[in-house]
């Protein structure tokens, strides 16, 4: 039995997303083959031979998989799919993209942001925004499955395995790339940093979280955000944590002027310490704060700047 | 052009979901029930490209017990011409849905399905990729904004490192994000109108589709409980704590 983990990468860079889903793979006790599909994506094939317990790694390069695009994408992982017991990928926008799609082709259910492997038909998967946790089970002989990556360490390194070059006749002709606005940060992203440090509608304005990143130096911390904080204009979308925007799972969260929705508790509370500084005691980000502090942001984030 | 929007009753998104005592799922009896929000947005979104002329009919279906008539209800109220419930009691997967709302597609042509990216229960994000999968059309999923010219759908999608547009060649299928629009709320008189529009029935198991399980749900448990924290005085007491206590921090 062998399994198939689809290579997260953005511009010819693995990401480190695909060590965890690895990691999650290696608990199905089957081979892993990793597919790097792509155009361009020659070293991110190489990066992928090297995470332990890769046994495969599968490449196809083709102008057609640009962008990776869910059309070709997911017509290109069908034409490879037999064989395999299990399909996974990251529950990333890439793979909640591609995934249901390669699914629904290969009439099969989908198994979506499991947080833990049981056996490998059963999995643990939070629902109703992290509530609650469902076990289920695959009663089908073929999985397709999306990991949250928070939720499994990284897979380590070994010394590469062999990159297998495959030719797919994949074409496109109902979708288009027209372009990216890619956000910009010398930050380390939000799913992969160590320290995370977000704030909300509290902060009142975009340049304030200008407060945020002299304390984001010092911590080698990502940036994240409320949606109230996105929605209003002060960052870009791809800051969002929460439900429905990214989740994180760092060993520091730091919560500044965010009341705690439960939207937003989906997408952070199983960071190792939780901080959170609200001027209102009743907030109830208080309720999954290790440490909290009821002051105003604006007197306590110079002094906490000051303080590391 | 048509526009399909298929929608979803779900647990209102102010409360909190609570697990059964058996841990055999979680408990919504008397819980208050409401459009998924992000359904609310596809609805939305289907009115204003109306009310901009580009479509002319927009449909909403839903599928699922008597009860989910009330969401269509409110979307007729909303603006949409007609409505479709697809009757069933069956608990139904992802796939199930998908493969009922291809149905559909094959009886109304509509050029654009819009749906929610992904529906506040499950959190699956999922039946409008299979969707467009099973009707063999292109997708753009998260959209942030969806411009509809010259027979394409130029779609913005919110995507991990910012946002990517994708133009798809319609018929195409589209799942709204947050931020594509801001729902607007039913009149009084428009929500008594909605009483009048048409609103059809339709029996699941006369759709041929199988709807038996492929996933079964094992079990239902609360998560984690995280430990009380306490509250500290001053900055200089939160960073000594981090730094001796929790040690996240040097
Ligand atoms: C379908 C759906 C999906 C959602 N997905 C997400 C998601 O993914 N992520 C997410 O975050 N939200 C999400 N939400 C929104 C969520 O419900 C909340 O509306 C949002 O999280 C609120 O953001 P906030 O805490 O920044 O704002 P508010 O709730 O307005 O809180 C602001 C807080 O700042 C504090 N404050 C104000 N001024 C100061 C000051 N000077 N000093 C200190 N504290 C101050 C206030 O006391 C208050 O507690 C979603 C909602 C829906 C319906």
């Amino acid at each position: 039995m062998s399994v198939l983990v689809i290579a997260e990468h953005e511009n010819g860079v693995l990401k480190p997303e695909t060590a965890k889903v690895v990691h999650a793979a290696s608990k199905l006790g089957a081979e892993i083959h990793v597919l790097v599909a792509g155009h361009n994506v020659g070293s991110v094939a190489e990066a992928a031979a090297q995470i332990a317990g890769v046994t495969a790694v599968k490449l196809v390069d083709d102008s057609a998989l640009d962008h990776q695009l869910a059309e070709s994408t997911a017509d290109l992982v069908i034409t490879l799919a037999q064989g395999y017991s299990h399909i996974l990928a990251a529950a990333s926008t890439t793979g909640k993209n591609i995934m249901p799609r390669v699914a629904a082709l290969l009439d099969k259910s989908q198994i979506s942001e499991i947080v833990d492997v049981v056996d490998a038909d059963t999995f643990m998967r939070p629902i109703y925004a992290g509530n609650a946790i469902a076990t289920v089970k695959s009663l089908e002989a073929q999985k397709v499955i999306t990991v949250r990556a928070s939720a499994f360490d990284a897979a380590g390194e070994q010394a590469p395995v062999a990159v297998e070059t495959l030719t797919a006749s994949v074409e496109n002709t109902s979708s288009s790339f027209v372009g990216v606005e890619q956000t910009e940060s010398e930050r380390p992203e939000l799913t992969a940093a160590p320290v995370v440090i977000s704030g909300g509608r509290g902060m009142q304005n975009g340049e304030n979280f200008s407060l945020l990143e002299g304390i984001a130096d010092k911590l080698g911390a990502a940036i994240g955000a409320s949606r109230a904080a996105v929605d209003a204009g002060f960052v870009p979308n791809d800051m969002q944590v929460g439900q429905t925007g990214k989740i994180v799972a760092p060993d520091l969260y730091i919560a500044v002027g965010i009341s705690g929705a439960i939207q937003h508790l989906a997408g952070m509370k199983d960071s190792k310490v939780i901080v959170a500084i609200n001027k209102d005691p009743e907030a109830p980000i208080f309720q999954v704060a290790d440490y909290g502090l009821v002051a105003d942001l604006f007197d306590v984030l110079p002094q906490l700047e000051q303080a590391l | 052009m048509k526009v399909l929007v298929p929608i979803k009753r779900v647990i209102d998104y102010n409360v909190k979901a609570r697990v059964k005592a058996d841990n055999s799922d979680v408990d919504l009896t008397n819980v208050k029930m409401a459009m998924n929000p992000f359904c609310e947005i596809a609805v939305e979104e289907a009115i204003r490209l109306k009310e901009a002329g580009t479509a002319s009919e927009v449909i909403a279906v839903s599928i699922g017990d008597k009860a989910c008539q009330e969401q269509l209800r409110t979307a007729l109220a909303l603006g949409a011409d007609k409505a479709i419930h697809i009757e069933t009691d069956a608990k139904l997967e992802s796939l199930h849905v998908a493969k009922l709302l291809a149905k559909l597609v094959e009886q109304e042509s509509p050029e654009l399905v819009i749906l929610g990216k992904q529906s506040i229960d499950s959190d699956n994000n999922q039946t409008g990729q299979m969707l467009a999968a099973l009707t063999k059309r292109p997708q753009g999923t998260f959209a942030s904004k969806v411009e509809i010219a010259d027979g394409k759908a130029v779609v913005t999608r919110e995507v991990d490192g910012g946002l990517q547009t994708v133009a798809l060649n319609l018929p195409a299928v589209v799942t709204t994000d947050l931020r594509l629009n801001e729902p607007r709320y039913a009149s009084l008189p428009n929500i008594m109108k909605a009483k009048r529009k048409p609103l059809d029935v339709i029996a699941a198991d006369t759709l041929g589709v199988d709807l038996a399980p492929r996933v079964e749900l094992v079990r239902v448990a609360e998560p984690a409980k995280r430990e009380a924290g306490i509250v500290v005085e001053s900055v200089e007491e939160l960073v000594n704590k981090l730094k001796t206590e929790a040690k996240v921090i040097s």
